[in-house]
């Protein structure tokens, strides 16, 4: 009788330890190709809203592409479509614009976040990110070209770095535009946040930059 | 649970060996592909935002 149960109760812990070990390979790798898919449906249909003639819409739905975001540090090819929310559903797409913060190009916090391993890993690298790379951001009508200027490590509660001044009170008034991401920290684990910031260099318009400013093609 | 399903599948050993093999890689599949993304798009392990 007891022997049974031991037999019964072990052949459970081996079972329950297949699925945890089964669970870790979805959420570091299998996540990637569903995330990439779905990332590169919102890029395509992105760059199919551009070419239509006609202004966009307002502002974009959760979970809608809105801009691209170009960090030349991560490869001269490197673009994730930035989508609109930072819910799980939304992230999922790709890098998250935390919603009622600044949108590019403004005064104010454009500030996003993405997964750091498993999910597409977008921010996988952001810890490589040194002050003065360029971190670019394409919208509809221009190019904005911001410049890394700290990288911390933060508790998960440290909502101000969000804030439009950076560190400053959440609803404060911005002193400049800024470009905020985060991530994961360490990898593998929540239990700090990496927040890489960046300040605004300036702005071209598509028309006079079709290709892009130069700034993408360092490092 | 394992003896159990191991007397039941039919031939000899050879052919349940990759009865097993086929059952273990269905069910790996089965987790993988359906049930563990269900439930991640309520439930995620790493959440990247504050």
């Amino acid at each position: 009788m007891i022997r049974r149960l031991v037999h019964g109760l072990s052949e459970l812990a081996v079972t329950a330890g297949a699925v945890l070990l089964l669970l870790v390979v979805h959420e570091v790798w299998i996540t990637d190709l569903f995330s990439d898919g779905a990332q590169e449906q919102v890029a395509e249909e992105l760059r199919e809203e551009w070419s239509r003639p006609g202004a966009g819409p307002a502002g974009p739905a959760l979970g809608e592409g809105f801009a691209f975001l170009h960090v030349p540090r991560f490869g001269s090819d490197w673009t994730r479509a930035v989508v609109e929310g930072v819910d799980p559903a939304e992230l999922d797409e790709g890098p998250g614009h935390y919603p009622g913060t600044a949108m590019p190009g403004e005064q104010g916090n454009f500030a996003m976040a993405g997964h750091r391993v498993g999910r597409g890993s977008p921010f996988l690298a952001l810890d490589v990110l040194r002050p003065g790379d360029a971190v670019v951001v394409e919208t509809a009508d221009a190019w904005h070209v911001y410049r890394v200027t700290t990288t911390s490590v933060v508790d998960p509660s440290e909502n101000r770095v969000v804030s439009p001044t950076p560190g400053g009170p959440p609803g404060g008034p911005p002193t400049g535009a800024f470009l905020t991401m985060t991530t994961c920290h360490p990898k593998f684990s929540t239990r700090e946040r990496l927040v890489v910031h960046a300040e605004l260099e300036g702005s071209v318009p598509r028309t006079d930059a079709p290709q892009g400013p130069a700034a993408l093609q360092e490092v | 649970m394992y003896a159990w399903i191991w007397r039941h599948l039919p031939g000899g050993t050879g052919v349940r060996a990759g009865t097993a093999v086929l059952l273990v890689l269905a069910v790996a599949a089965l987790l993988l592909f359906v049930v563990f993304p269900a439930v991640s798009e309520h439930v995620q392990v790493w959440q990247p935002s504050l």
